[in-house]
């Protein structure tokens, strides 16, 4: 373990801390409109080259000695190369709708790209942790930029309360995941993964299970869970889009693959104690999501409901604690970003003759009509988060299912399965309203070319040609999962 | 696979119709759209030709390893080679049924090529996940089907139509995926022959009951299909009944019946219970309608409840009852939801009470209509008769009680059908614009012609269909064998055995 080597494994942080830094010194002097632009695109370039250097961690499935870093503070493993490839993919597309958004308000400043600059290298941070305490940085590095960027369209109110809401709730729920890593560090004496794990064989004691509780409820928050979901819809729907496409995908990732690194890695030994609060808290998720939505009439509400509808999914495959599953949840959120970018980017495409952004669910009436290829994206993209075959989104389901039955949890996939069948009325309603009613004739507006070539981008991969990347995406997850599964 | 793939091309060729359609406009689509249909059946004609009847179990077989956990793999046997005829043998009707779609051409026949696809990609499967990743799908262009194009409370009864059937189905994926943990495969013909324990084989079988089921659609989760039904425009009804209605029989007879031996065995009294049920009671309902289309839709619930109770009658007249039951319901259903829209076409009505005396100003269409309405009533001679004749003997070996209720369908379904027939075609023309209606057009013999020609060609020589399929009847029959529950018939072939044999094998 020497500082080269730890320096290479980190070689993606580093780089993205040293041109966040320099944005930021540059756009202390480059404030103009053309500026915001030019470091938007450095930005998304920086992403691009980041995800270049860590893509080959996840080729050669890196793991164990190998990949740890500074005295064994962070790994550079399989693990944590696919899931920051998905932050990365994710920023770079939050990044790339951002301009067309804020300078219909006159609010594109170059502090957007440097503030998702920053949170992405948090997230990185987080996925690859093996520590409490890095873990803790890399989760505050993330939520302060994102607090920021939730009020960052400062002349809205409701962008203001989302931040407000979002800090407010944020900052409980970081007190509440360190009230529990003291516990655990009080309880087993160490605060490495790989200690705590070997710390906590047979029978764990009260205070290790309470630590437990509060790390998961802490991370809970943080993947918008029910019961810790309330914030959701309030911070999606009043922070800008752009910022919402951003909270829905990539921290999306970050706080659930941090949660599978401590539940797996750390507290793996302790499997039977979680798998009762995650198979719970999945089951809540998906009915509270499912049931949420139905009366929403903003659509930005409405796929918060379903993001924590599809947070509840995602956790089928963690409650089965089997490399599997684990495997499940990556492609699950390998699908999931896509959709979600293409929903988001799909509202982002409703304006009015005078550019102003549409959000309500009436807006879309008969959209098919009037805008037959935006119908058709949206369209696909709601059968799709309903989990319908052929389109794509059923395989993330599919594999879920798939690990709950095959971990002996039939119940817990019957059930899930059955709850899917709620969410997909409120999908259809989305459908019913753009294929079924009288043209609304709102959605009259021009849309800027890159929000289209991502839609038709996200479109066509969750349209069956998915279905063609699913051999490589399994061998891949499962050589990603491999590494929280030391014995396997 | 060194042979021409032509169940993938089959699939293929209306895929990539429907894009093409999506971006023609309205007279361009219909044309491609006929195009895409014709060819599909000349395939299927052709299909039909080098089927090798009495060959191998499993023929065409197509295998490609694309995605993981499953693989794209087709194939077909006598049963899945005769649905799939019905399948492209109704597709060019249905569009030439929809000259009276006006708005979106384009998407709605993309809409029809997409299921179609769908429908063979069902019944050529050999994949268990590709099975339900078809059967599944084909929910999204028949939800827009109806929601689109259909009638005034279209979007209720669309709702309905996909949230029932995927409540079921959903069921059923969680039972397929336990399935093919447990057997280590998803390959159907392997999966066919393998034994499930017998508890574990309860639990799936009701699974897969609760998809089929809704799909059949059995009393009493058969409620979605009149509301579908009397929304749908006509070729969506003609699909409706002719095709999807098949897919719950089919998937009795492909997965419940030779997967699940002993659990069907076990529930055939839940079958024999819903069905008997089922046939008096939607025929009493199909009595009392005033709406034309409601009421055959009650008739199909009835005429299916035959299908379950032949399957579950495990032996070959029961099975083979059932198979011809449904091809025949097939043709004849979707060719009464043609004679209907016909008359509806001119006049926008579903009323039965505004039409009458029909036989006077249109002969030929009331002389078409005679015909079907007397195969749907099981005329011998016609399709009909063959199928309920054979299923009824079928049951009447296992249970003479089962039998007789179901007997009663036969008569109901007479006395609803002439009962509708009389209000249509006989009686004075109480109503002038009614009276005032012209004859079939070219357009309309070009429909039901073939239609009736398949209907007597069933009814005079079901040969032709039994053969294909008559040794996957018996492979199913010697699979449901060991565990078939003992029949209340008693035959006595040739002199009966002396005393103490029979009292001997009366002791166990």
């Amino acid at each position: 373990m020497d500082w080269i080597q730890s320096l290479r494994i980190g070689a993606a942080e580093e780089l993205l801390s040293t041109v966040g830094i320099a944005l930021l010194v540059g756009s202390a002097w480059g404030q103009g409109r053309r500026d915001a632009r030019a470091i938007t695109w450095v930005a998304v370039l920086t992403l691009v080259a980041a995800a270049v250097i860590t893509a080959p961690a996840l080729w050669h499935g890196v793991r164990g000695a190998e990949a740890l870093a500074f005295n064994g503070l962070l790994s550079g493993d399989a693990f944590a190369a696919f899931a920051k490839l998905l932050i990365y993919v994710a920023a770079a597309a939050s990044l790339l709708v951002a301009p067309a958004f804020f300078e219909k308000y006159r609010a594109m400043r170059s502090e957007y790209p440097v503030l998702v600059l920053f949170a992405v290298l948090g997230m990185g941070i987080m996925v690859s942790a093996t520590n409490l305490l890095t873990l803790y940085v890399g989760l505050e590095l993330n939520s302060l930029a994102a607090y920021v960027l939730a009020a960052f369209l400062k002349p809205d109110e409701r962008s203001a309360e989302a931040g407000l809401k979002y800090f407010v709730l944020g900052a409980l729920a970081s007190g509440i995941l360190l009230f529990g890593m003291s516990l655990t560090y009080g309880f087993t004496g160490t605060i490495g993964f790989a200690g705590i794990s070997a710390t906590l064989t047979g029978h764990a004691s009260m205070g290790a299970l309470f630590g437990l509780v509060f790390v998961l409820s802490g991370l809970a928050f943080k993947i918008s869970a029910v019961p810790f979901h309330m914030w959701t819809p309030d911070v999606y729907e009043g922070a800008p889009t752009p910022v919402t496409t951003f909270f829905a995908s990539a921290p999306k990732v970050a706080a659930l693959a941090l949660t599978m690194r401590v539940a797996l890695e750390a507290f793996g030994t302790q499997a039977a104690a979680w798998q009762q609060i995650i198979s719970f808290v999945a089951l809540a998720s998906i009915v509270v999501g499912a049931l949420g939505a139905i009366g929403q009439r903003k659509l930005k509400r409405l796929l918060a409901y379903s993001s924590i509808n599809n947070v509840g999914f995602i956790l089928v495959g963690l409650a089965s604690a089997t490399q599997q599953g684990a495997a499940a949840m990556l492609v699950y959120l390998t699908i999931y970003v896509p959709m979600t970018i293409g929903g988001f980017v799909a509202i982002l495409m409703l304006k009015d003759d005078q550019g102003n952004q549409l959000e309500d669910m009436a807006d879309i009436a008969g959209l098919s009509r009037t805008r037959p290829m935006l119908a058709l994206g949206l369209g696909s993209i709601m059968f799709s988060m309903a989990g319908i075959p052929f389109f794509f989104g059923f395989w993330g389901k599919f594999v879920v299912f798939q690990s709950a039955v095959n971990a002996g949890m039939v119940w817990l996939a019957t059930l899930a399965a059955m709850a899917s069948v709620i969410g997909a009325y409120y999908y259809l309603k989305v459908l019913k309203v753009m294929y079924f009613d009288d043209p609304a004739n709102r959605v009259t507006g021009r849309s800027d070319m890159v929000h289209e070539w991502l839609l038709a981008s996200c479109a066509v991969f969750v349209s069956p040609l998915g279905y063609l990347v699913t051999k490589g995406l399994t061998a891949l997850t499962m050589t990603a999962a491999g590494v929280l599964f030391p014995l396997a | 696979m060194n042979h021409f793939p032509i169940l993938s091309v089959m699939l293929g060729v209306p895929l990539l119709a429907g894009l093409f359609c999506l971006m023609a406009d309205a007279k361009m689509a219909r044309t491609i759209a006929l195009a895409a249909t014709l060819i599909d059946f000349a395939l299927g004609v052709l299909l039909w030709a080098k089927f090798d009847v009495g060959g191998a179990q499993w023929q065409f077989q197509e295998s490609l390893p694309l995605f993981s956990g499953f693989s794209w793999k087709l194939g077909i046997d006598g049963i899945a080679l005769l649905l799939i005829e019905l399948s492209v043998f109704l597709m060019p009707i249905c569009i030439l049924a929809s000259n009276a779609i006006d708005k979106r051409v384009g998407e709605y026949m993309g809409a029809f090529l997409l299921m179609e696809a769908l429908m063979i990609g069902v019944f050529a499967a050999q994949d268990l996940y590709l099975f339900y990743i078809f059967f599944e799908a084909g929910l999204i262009p028949m939800y827009l089907i109806i929601g689109v194009w259909g009638g005034a409370e279209r979007i209720y009864a669309s709702y309905k139509f996909f949230l029932y059937t995927l409540l079921g189905s959903v069921l059923m994926l969680i039972a397929m995926l336990w399935m093919a943990h447990d057997a280590n495969t998803t390959d159907i013909p392997t999966l066919m022959q393998y034994d499930f324990d017998p508890a574990a084989q309860k639990w799936l079988w009701l699974a897969f009951f609760a998809s089929f089921a809704v799909k059949m659609p059995m009393w009493p989760v058969h409620t979605w299909l009149p509301d579908a039904h009397v929304q749908a425009p006509t070729a969506g009804s003609v699909i409706l009944a002719g095709v999807l209605l098949k897919m719950g029989g089919y998937g009795f007879i492909r997965f419940s019946l030779p997967m699940f031996p002993s659990a069907s065995a076990d529930y055939a009294w839940l079958i024999y219970g819903l069905s008997m049920v089922a046939v008096v009671y939607t025929s009493l309902v199909a009595l009392v309608q005033t709406d034309m289309k409601k009421l055959i839709a009650y008739s199909s619930v009835a005429h299916m409840a035959i299908v379950t109770v032949g399957l579950f009658a495990f032996n070959t007249q029961g099975l083979e009852g059932s198979m011809i039951v449904m091809l025949s319901h097939g043709l004849v259903s979707a060719a009464l939801f043609l004679c209907v829209g016909v008359i509806y076409d001119r006049l926008h009505t579903r009323e039965i009470s505004r039409y009458g005396g029909l036989a006077i100003n249109m002969p030929y269409y009331a002389l078409l209509f005679m015909l079907f309405t007397m195969a749907s009533v099981g005329l011998p001679g016609t399709s009909g008769f063959i199928g309920e004749f054979l299923s009824l003997a079928g049951i009447y070996q296992q249970s003479s009680w089962v039998a007789f209720v179901s007997t009663t369908g036969i008569i109901l379904g007479a006395a609803y059908m002439l009962y509708l027939y009389r209000r249509i075609a006989f009686g004075e023309q109480k109503n002038a614009d009614a009276a005032a209606m012209r004859d079939l057009e070219p357009r309309e013999w070009l429909m039901l012609a073939p239609i009736a020609a398949a209907v007597l060609w069933m009814g005079v020589y079901p040969e032709s269909f039994l053969a294909p399929m008559r040794g996957d009847i018996r492979a199913i029959e010697a699979r449901l064998a060991a565990t078939k529950p003992a029949g209340d018939a008693q035959f006595q072939m040739g002199k009966a055995p002396p005393a103490g044999e029979a009292e001997a094998e009366g002791a166990h």
